[in-house]
């Protein structure tokens, strides 16, 4: 202790007081106020550029998600006008169908009304021919009776014969 | 003469407490290796604090 | 490219011949080569302590010494006195004598006396003390404060060129700066910002960094051969310690002078005797800690490269030349190697141990 005062220098001590003083407000000055400023700057602008970065990613996610939301409402309208077009179609398909079996029937009905007719006409034609013939037959047999007993029989047999195929 | 039994007991001292540090920051590395940073800075922080008091023992005996 | 290189490697070449020059034969007292224990030990010690001149080696053969002189600067007892230390010759035994207007000053290891009115040659006591000759205040250039003004001019020249390369819109500096940089970084993301605080440690960073690299670039040129030994002086040591213990007194805040003065929650009797510990601990435990540890690592440091260097005249007589010199050369370049850690790990240490009081002096207490 006492060879460490004894080497202790006064002069020594307030030369590097005074060094120092002018060295830290010089380093201050010229040194560590631009490089901490500067540190300090360019940090700030790569967190700046990180968080842009971020924000970027962020934006593109959530233009990708809408774009995806516009996808999906596209598609869901296009399934719906599918769908709609699809209705129709059948909607139409089936109209058509009722249509023409309304047609149908109301020809088929007409028809058979017209082959009523028809066969009415027939008839009352036939009946009439029948009457006719039978007037016809009736006269002749009238007639061969009127002349011949057996040839009578004989011709009223061939003609019912004939008369029941209608 | 007495200061250099002085000067070994200090040194016995220094050298228990600097083992005990070394040593158990070794042990904490070992079992935490993620936190070798902080523990070797907080073992250099208490060594120093240890060595200053051994020197200036050292230098009051002087 | 090659030719600057070559040029280099000579330049240090010599350099490190020179220092093994001057420590195996310098400061022989008339042309008598260092090697006896008592000669080394004087020899280290001398090294040890502050010079008045650069001295870096002696040739025996012509008795010229090779180094050149420094200014020294006294207040004696007729006012300030300024002269060249080439005006004592050398002389380190307080034998030359200088008259200047009156004041008889004269060198003894390394300090400066001056003598008493009457006395034409210095007397010692039985200790070797000077018994006629007062200490002046040695304002000098020594060779410890030529060493801090080469620091601080090397610092002003690296980091205001770090400084100036950003001023010009270069964001990632170029060259030398790029070794600075992360430099600067490290203490302020390592030292600073973990022990004094976010919000406060801007404050606080011109002294930590102009500390760190004062200390370290001082430190390493310690390890030069041209025999700086400026950490090492304890004057020196003891205006950092207490310029650390000034800031962190100035810039307390309430609570921490409410804790050191009044500390809470302890039984009032008990409060002015913490008081009186607290203070004690922050006014001279710390900062002579802070001076003692740097002063003693460096000195230590040199102590034990130049023993280890006096290995090849100590170990002639037993291994002879060749076996001593290699002995020594590996074992100094070993410690070498230590040394230079060391070197930064001061710095370190009393960079960080500063923002560590720094930042108990800064720190807010909420939770009371």
């Amino acid at each position: 202790m006492e060879t460490l005062l004894n080497d202790f220098s006064i002069g020594l001590f307030f030369m590097q007081a005074a060094i120092l003083l002018i060295l830290i407000v010089l380093m201050r000055k010229f040194a560590w106020k631009p490089i901490l400023d500067a540190l300090q700057t360019r940090e700030d602008g790569i967190q700046n550029a990180l968080d842009a970065a971020e924000k970027a990613k962020l934006e593109m996610q959530n233009l990708t998600a809408s774009n995806e939301k516009l996808l999906q409402e596209a598609r869901i309208e296009r399934d719906g006008m599918m769908k709609e077009a699809r209705e129709m179609k059948n909607n139409m398909i089936s109209a058509a169908k009722e249509e023409a079996q309304v047609q149908a029937n109301a020809m088929i009905e007409q028809a058979q009304v017209a082959i009523e007719g028809e066969k009415k006409a027939a008839m009352a034609e036939l009946k009439n021919h029948v009457a006719s013939l039978s007037l016809e037959i009736a006269e002749k047999v009238v007639r061969q009776e009127l002349s011949n007993k057996d040839k009578q029989l004989v011709l009223v047999d061939s003609l019912l014969a004939e008369a029941k195929l209608n | 003469m007495y200061n250099l039994i002085g000067a070994g007991l200090i040194v016995i001292g220094g050298g228990i407490g600097l083992g005990q540090i070394g040593g158990k920051a070794m042990e904490s590395i070992a079992r935490q290796p993620e936190a070798a940073g902080k523990i070797q800075t907080a073992m250099i922080i208490i060594g120093a604090l240890l060595e200053g008091l051994a020197f200036g023992a050292l230098i009051l005996g002087k | 490219m090659v030719a600057t290189k070559s040029i280099k490697f000579l330049v240090v070449f010599v350099l490190a011949l020179t220092s093994f020059t001057a420590f195996a034969q310098d400061d022989a007292v008339e042309n008598n080569l260092v090697d006896s224990p008592d000669e080394i030990r004087e020899y280290i010690a001398h090294h040890l302590k502050d010079s008045h001149d650069f001295h870096f080696f002696t040739d025996n053969a012509s008795g010229t010494h090779y180094g050149f002189p420094l200014p020294v600067i006294v207040w004696t007892s007729n006012g300030l006195k300024t002269f060249m230390s080439s005006a004592f010759h050398h002389d380190d035994d307080g034998e030359v004598i200088v008259d200047k207007d009156g004041a008889q000053l004269l060198k003894y290891h390394s300090k400066i006396y001056e003598l008493e009115n009457g006395a034409t040659a210095l007397s010692f006591d039985e200790d070797n003390h000077p018994t006629n000759a007062n200490r002046v205040l040695d304002f000098s250039i020594t060779k410890s404060v030529f060493g801090m003004i080469l620091t601080g001019l090397l610092m002003l020249l690296g980091f205001g060129a770090l400084a100036r390369g950003y001023k010009k819109g270069k964001t990632i500096p170029k060259g030398f700066s790029r070794v600075l940089e992360p430099l600067v970084i490290y203490v302020r993301d390592e030292i600073a910002r973990p022990n004094i605080g976010e919000k406060k440690y801007r404050k606080f960073m011109g002294f930590l960094l102009t500390v760190f690299f004062f200390i370290w670039i001082l430190n390493v040129l310690g390890l030069t051969p041209l025999g700086f030994n400026v950490t090492g002086q304890i004057a020196v040591t003891a205006c950092l310690a207490i310029f650390t213990m000034v800031i962190y007194m100035f810039s307390g805040t309430r609570d921490f002078w409410a804790h050191t003065l009044w500390m809470p929650g302890v039984p009032y009797i008990l409060r002015p005797i913490l008081a009186v510990i607290e203070l004690v601990g922050f006014v001279i435990i710390k900062p002579f800690s802070l001076l003692v540890r740097l002063f003693a690592n460096i000195t230590a440091g040199h102590f034990v490269v130049m023993s280890l260097m006096a290995l090849m005249i100590t170990m002639k007589a037993a291994f002879g030349p060749v076996a001593s010199t290699g002995m020594s050369l590996v074992l100094s370049i070993f410690i070498m190697f230590i040394e230079l850690l060391v070197a930064f790990l001061q710095a370190f240490i009393f960079t960080m141990l500063s923002s560590l009081f720094i930042g108990m002096a800064v720190e807010e207490h909420d939770a009371h």
